[in-house]
């Protein structure tokens, strides 16, 4: 026998052994009570079948093999969870299955919550009618009930008001031993504090505790933080040789830091930078949870209050959209800033 | 070549002592010589005999404790004193070959368009004009190290300062190299400083070759190379070549053997 044939006969075999597992137990009427130990055994024989597939996969398709699997198995996962909650394996309050999810998602984005003002993208198809009726004011007016583009807003501000000061800090902190000996206590104490217990002390500072400034100042305080540390380590760890060379070839401070310092540091930076945006991310959904009439965390905690699981869901679902739209733009600038890395 | 009155390169009894936790340590000790205009100075010696420190000084990148190290400016002041060839390559992995090779000029403030003119022009010499916009990256050792010896070279300074050029490369594209080295130099007659630890190299390139001991790094000897030019690899295969060889060998095998046994 073959490999190929050894393989082919193998996969029929479990095949039939998960079919003849289920089945065995729906006739003996036991299903429901052995459901969860026979999807998990399903998932494992699973395995071994697509691995025994996987060695025959040809070179040419092995792109289309692999996203199948990346992409499938998750599929299969929603399929699996939408199943056991039509057969009542699972509660739909702690789990409500995809579709209901999907149906709340959809619910949220169209639908206008009169209570909280809000809508999750601010209703984009009625920009025309307020454009006529109310020019670019009324277009403002309808996007500022958006869930989505408060966070986003909050995110983005703090981000550069964090970011910028703090990459800028970092690299005199990387450069100047006298400024670094001076600071790096404070920012390593500063740094292990949970940046959310500041949020009490910042609103404390704002004439309007419950605005926007706090909000933005918190997660602006966390992104600071983190992308000093980071900007410093990345300046530190440059080949000392780099700099020996752009000395060597006559730089002056200036040329040394636009063509030596920065794109030396900047592997690190952007690793910095790609934590700070889950951190930022975790702090303003922290702040939406505690202080905020809007957002996406606001609106997750909202359905909470109001009970409705499908919408909390959804909610998470929107959060994980942001994050890896976010991460998305984030790869992309380092593309554009960064050529020479593959 | 001695006979040019005013030397390139002139060190009087120059020093270097680093302080570390555990006293004094003396990387260079009274290290006296003269290297003309247009000569091949090659240094030899065993590992931490601080030949790549006396370099660093004369490149400026390290203060002299004690002594005299000059390098006697040119007719035009803004060419630059001395550019240096590192063993680890140092072509900024950020830019691309010929950025990297346009890097001093830059620096001086030369227009764009001429930079890249007269980077693009060495490119053409060492064969790596279709990789001018590839990154470091995507370039052999060997190419790299040919794109940071004509950073140098472009940028045109009175004093090359070659510090083991070739000591990262596989023993291939160090011969490939160091023939390179010798058309180069034949046709630049740049004044060079080239440190190695190969005895080959330093007697295949240099019109001087100067031998140092370790801990203190001192000079042990000076020898004249008397093998004309042009050389090639073939010169290795003279009788004189051996000679040299030898007479220098017997002399360094017994400071190695020094060397070792104060490490352990």
């Amino acid at each position: 026998m073959t490999p190929v044939q050894q393989d082919r006969r193998a996969v029929l075999g479990f095949l039939l052994a998960i079919v003849g597992l289920h089945g065995a137990l729906t006739l003996s009427g036991q299903w429901h009570d052995w459901a969860w130990p026979a999807i998990a055994v399903s998932f494992i024989v699973l395995v071994l079948i697509c691995e025994r597939i996987g060695r025959h996969v040809p070179l040419r398709a092995r792109k289309i093999y692999e996203r199948t699997l990346a992409l499938g198995f998750p599929a299969l996962v929603l399929a699996v969870w939408e199943m056991a909650g039509a057969m009542e394996l699972i509660s739909p309050v702690w789990f409500p299955p995809p579709s209901a999810i999907g149906r709340a998602l959809w619910d949220v984005t169209v639908t206008y919550d009169r209570f909280s003002e809000t809508s999750l993208l601010g209703r984009p198809w009625l920009i025309p009618q307020e454009f006529r009726a109310g020019g670019l004011a009324g277009v403002g007016v309808l996007l500022s009930e958006s869930h989505v583009l408060a966070t986003i807003g909050r995110v983005f501000a703090g981000f550069l008001l964090g970011a910028i000061p703090g990459i800028l800090l970092g690299v005199v902190m990387g450069i100047n031993q006298t400024v670094r000996l001076m600071l790096d206590t404070t920012l390593a104490a500063i740094y292990v504090l949970p940046k959310i217990a500041i949020f009490p002390v910042v609103m404390l500072m704002f004439a309007d505790p419950f605005g926007e400034g706090p909000k933005i100042v918190v997660v602006a305080l966390a992104v600071f933080v983190l992308m000093t540390i980071n900007t410093m380590t990345g300046v530190r760890t440059i080949e000392p040789v780099y700099l020996m060379a752009g000395r060597n070839y006559g730089a002056g401070p200036l040329q040394m830091l636009r063509h030596v310092i920065l794109p030396g540091a900047l592997p690190v930076i952007f690793a910095g930078l790609r934590i700070a945006l889950g951190t930022a991310m975790i702090v303003i959904i922290s702040v939406e949870f505690l202080r905020a009439k809007q957002g996406v965390g606001f609106m997750t905690y909202y359905y909470w209050e109001v009970l409705i699981p499908e919408k909390m869901y959804a909610g998470l679902v929107v959060v994980m959209i942001l994050g890896v739209t976010l991460t998305g733009l984030l790869h992309w600038l380092q593309r554009r800033l960064m050529p020479w890395k593959r | 070549m001695a006979s040019n009155p005013a030397p390139k390169i002139s060190a009087r009894n120059v020093t270097k002592v680093y302080e570390t936790a555990s006293g004094h340590m003396t990387a260079v000790d009274d290290f006296t010589l003269d290297v003309a205009e247009g000569e091949f100075l090659a240094i030899v010696g065993p590992s931490g005999c601080g030949k790549s420190t006396f370099l660093r000084m004369l490149a400026g990148l390290e203060d002299v404790s004690s002594g005299q190290l000059t390098i006697r400016p040119g007719t035009d002041p803004k060419t630059p004193l001395n550019s240096v060839v590192f063993q680890e390559y140092a072509i900024f992995p950020w830019k691309t070959v010929i950025q990297n090779v346009a890097f001093g000029l830059q620096m001086r403030g030369v227009s764009e368009r001429e930079r890249l003119d007269v980077a693009q022009g060495w490119l053409d010499r060492v064969g790596l004009a279709k990789f001018a916009d590839h990154y470091p990256h995507q370039i052999s050792g060997g190419m790299k190290q040919r794109v940071s010896i004509v950073r140098a070279l472009a940028n045109d300074p009175e004093v090359l300062l070659m510090d083991e050029p070739l000591g990262a490369l596989d023993a291939q594209t160090r011969v490939v190299l160091q023939e390179e080295l010798l058309r180069i130099w034949e046709e630049t007659r740049k004044t060079v400083v080239y440190i190695t630890h190969s005895l080959e190299e330093a007697v295949l390139l240099g019109d001087r070759v100067v031998l140092m001991s370790a801990q203190p790094g001192r000079i042990l000897e000076v020898y004249d190379i008397d093998i004309p030019r042009p050389r090639s690899i073939e010169t290795m295969n003279l009788p004189a070549f051996a000679l040299y060889r030898g007479a220098i060998w017997d002399r360094l095998s017994a400071e190695v053997t020094r060397a070792m046994e104060m490490q352990q």
